[in-house]
């Protein structure tokens, strides 16, 4: 029974990490039809700027979070508009072979920069070990990361839902045209739209280190999952992508826990037979657009 | 009836064969000749070929995007390696032939997935059935042998003559002949009636159902024959290479095709063809200059080539071409060209 507790924490913990991961992803994915295999870049950004404050600068793991964020945030606004901004309106083909050349080059260049090795960022000592909670094991990393991803989940609902921006920026989505004749600025709310999603990522990035592990192949190794969360959630709102990763992550742990000679086999299938069932996601709307 | 006789002997001019079309394949087989000693890289070209031709006939021609077709590429080679490690059957055409036949069942049982949904649905399907087949291949490492891969292949004489040599050379005439015997039966299919209808369907799907095409039959059936094409390829890289391993159905094999195929053009099956070579020498030229990190500028060169525009591109690249053909044979008898710049 306290297995299943364990094994039930992991996979939220888990699921969590590939929500803050991937929910840029359902942004650009989903609601702004770009196709954009090279996310897992930005993670990856993210995870390494954070290592190298960490383990070279000696800056604070917490101090070293946020400035995660805002690089990957950086990098990706400035990508938006030089590069992104032309292939909003290309051919899904285009955007897989821009993408993909975009990863490749980020695999390359991460290898050359940093070695090609799994690298590990120092954590405080207050993060490290567990404790039993009534006989379940906790551990303390993965609670922060329960903690942090709860709080950011509840805040992004909360600026789509109730704020200004939130409301421009689904109009944007749901008809661009319509949006920009009513006055809201479509492009620059896509594009700090964009610049957001990639700080998340970048953020998820430096949190996933100790648990995904981090090497200069984590944008291809991770593409696929961050694909699932998104095709599978659906894209009509921050709920279905978060159920998926939820989902996945519980699925992949008890998975890896009680069949581990079929590994990564129950995932595939299970995303397969959901797209087919159901093309538009689990939680999509009727309608693709 | 006017309509329809315009349509045949427009499609009958289409699949007259160019001067220029035959100057390739003298110069492919020239090449035999030419560079003895590297026989090797240049079957690797071939087998690649055959692999891009394989992706056009679906992406150039029917408009589905695929990131697994690795997946018939891996299933072609350990079927050939699995019949040839047990003996079943020795003689490696019929191995091939098998091998390929293999692959265009699996290709018609996950066509009925991949017809569904649109483009992204299409990307993520093909991609986890790639995927799916190679965490099975780890699963049963017992019969794949696992990441070691197939030990110990022999390959048989071809038909019971021709032996497969040290340097590769009998490798290399076999791969060509399968190469342009399968080109021929892909030029016969896109240029016939079924082909065409497979580019109206690319065109507008909608308008296509409305004129009376089967569009569901017709991707399938083209899917179908585009996994026979890969399956054959995956069986040739086993039969030349005396090698399978779990590599084979690998995202990077997937995602260079599609590399491949971009820098040679979509839609005029020699697309393929150029873009092995292309993309060999690149990556040669590449693994000279930076051996560990040649990865980075294949990526540059697709950043660019979708930046640039991959039309503009083969425009420049089929002008100096076009401009000698037009001297020596006439105006008529340009290269082909690009599916996306045919008037």
């Amino acid at each position: 029974m306290t297995t299943l507790f364990t094994i039930l924490f992991d996979g939220v913990a888990y699921g969590m990490l590939l929500f803050v991961l991937a929910c840029g992803l359902a942004v650009t994915l989903g609601l702004m039809n770009f196709v954009n295999l090279a996310h897992g870049a930005f993670a990856m950004t993210g995870g390494y700027i954070c290592a190298v404050l960490v383990n070279s600068s000696g800056w604070p793991f917490f101090a070293a979070l946020p400035l995660a964020f805002v690089t990957a945030a950086l990098i990706g606004v400035a990508l938006e508009r030089t590069l992104y901004r032309h292939l909003y309106t290309r051919s899904h083909l285009d955007q897989v072979l821009f993408t993909i050349g975009l990863t490749f080059m980020s695999v390359a260049a991460v290898d050359y920069i940093m070695g090609s090795s799994r690298i590990f960022i120092k954590l405080p000592a207050a993060l490290e070990g567990q404790f039993d909670f009534f006989g379940v094991g906790i551990g303390r990393y993965r609670l922060m990361i329960i903690v942090i991803c709860g709080l950011l989940t509840v805040a992004l609902q909360l600026i789509l839902a109730k704020t200004r921006f939130g409301s421009r920026l689904r109009a944007a989505v749901d008809d661009p045209r319509a949006a920009s004749g009513l006055g809201i600025n479509v492009p620059q709310v896509f594009a700090f739209t964009f610049a957001f999603g990639c700080g998340l990522a970048g953020l998820g990035g430096a949190l996933s280190a100790e648990i995904l592990g981090l090497d200069p192949y984590f944008p291809l190794k991770f593409m696929i999952y961050f694909l699932i969360v998104v095709t599978v959630g659906g894209s009509s709102s921050i709920t279905g992508p978060f159920l998926a990763s939820l989902l996945l992550g519980i699925g992949d742990v008890a998975g890896k826990y009680y069949v581990p000679k079929m590994g990564p086999f129950v995932i595939y299938t299970i995303m397969i037979v959901i797209l087919i069932w159901r093309p538009n996601g689990l939680f999509g709307r009727a309608a693709a657009r | 009836m006017t309509a329809a006789s315009d349509v045949s002997s427009h499609a009958i001019a289409r699949a007259r064969w160019r001067p220029a079309e035959i100057a390739f394949w003298i110069l492919a087989l020239s090449c035999a000749f030419l560079f003895p000693s590297r026989y090797l890289i240049m079957t690797d070209i071939l087998r690649l070929a055959l692999f891009t031709l394989s992706l056009d006939l679906i992406l150039g021609y029917a408009g589905i995007v695929s990131l697994g077709h690795a997946a018939f590429f891996g299933v072609g080679a350990y079927s050939a390696g699995l019949l040839a490690l047990h003996g079943i059957i020795n003689e490696p055409v019929i191995a091939l032939v098998v091998a390929g036949l293999v692959a265009m069942v699996l290709g018609f049982l996950t066509s009925f997935l991949v017809i569904r949904g649109v483009d992204l649905t299409r990307l993520m399907v093909t991609l986890g059935i790639a995927l799916l087949l190679e965490a099975l291949a780890e699963r049963f490492s017992n019969i794949t042998g696992g990441t070691d891969g197939l030990q110990g292949i022999e390959m048989q004489p071809i038909l019971g003559l021709f032996a497969f040599d040290m340097f590769g050379k009998t490798g290399f005439f076999y791969s060509l002949i399968v190469l342009f015997l399968l080109f021929l039966l892909a030029r016969r299919i896109v240029n016939s009636p079924f082909g065409l209808s497979l580019r109206a369907i690319k065109n507008n799907p909608l308008r296509a159902s409305a004129i009376g095409v089967p569009v569901n039959r017709r991707l399938i059936a083209i899917y179908t024959i585009a996994a026979f094409y890969a399956g054959i390829a995956g069986a040739l890289f086993t039969q030349t290479t005396a090698l399978a391993s779990l590599d084979v159905f690998a995202f990077e094999r997937s995602a260079d095709l599609m590399l491949v195929l971009v820098i040679g053009g979509t839609g005029y099956l020699y697309g393929g063809l150029i873009g092995a070579v292309v993309f060999k020498m690149l990556q040669e030229l590449f693994q000279t200059i930076t051996p560990q990190y040649w990865l980075f500028w294949i990526g540059l060169v697709l950043v660019v080539m979708v930046l640039v525009g991959r039309e503009r591109i083969h425009r420049w690249v089929l002008w100096g071409p076009n401009l000698v053909s037009r001297q020596l044979f006439g105006r008529k008898a340009v290269m082909a060209v690009p599916e996306s710049d045919a008037p």
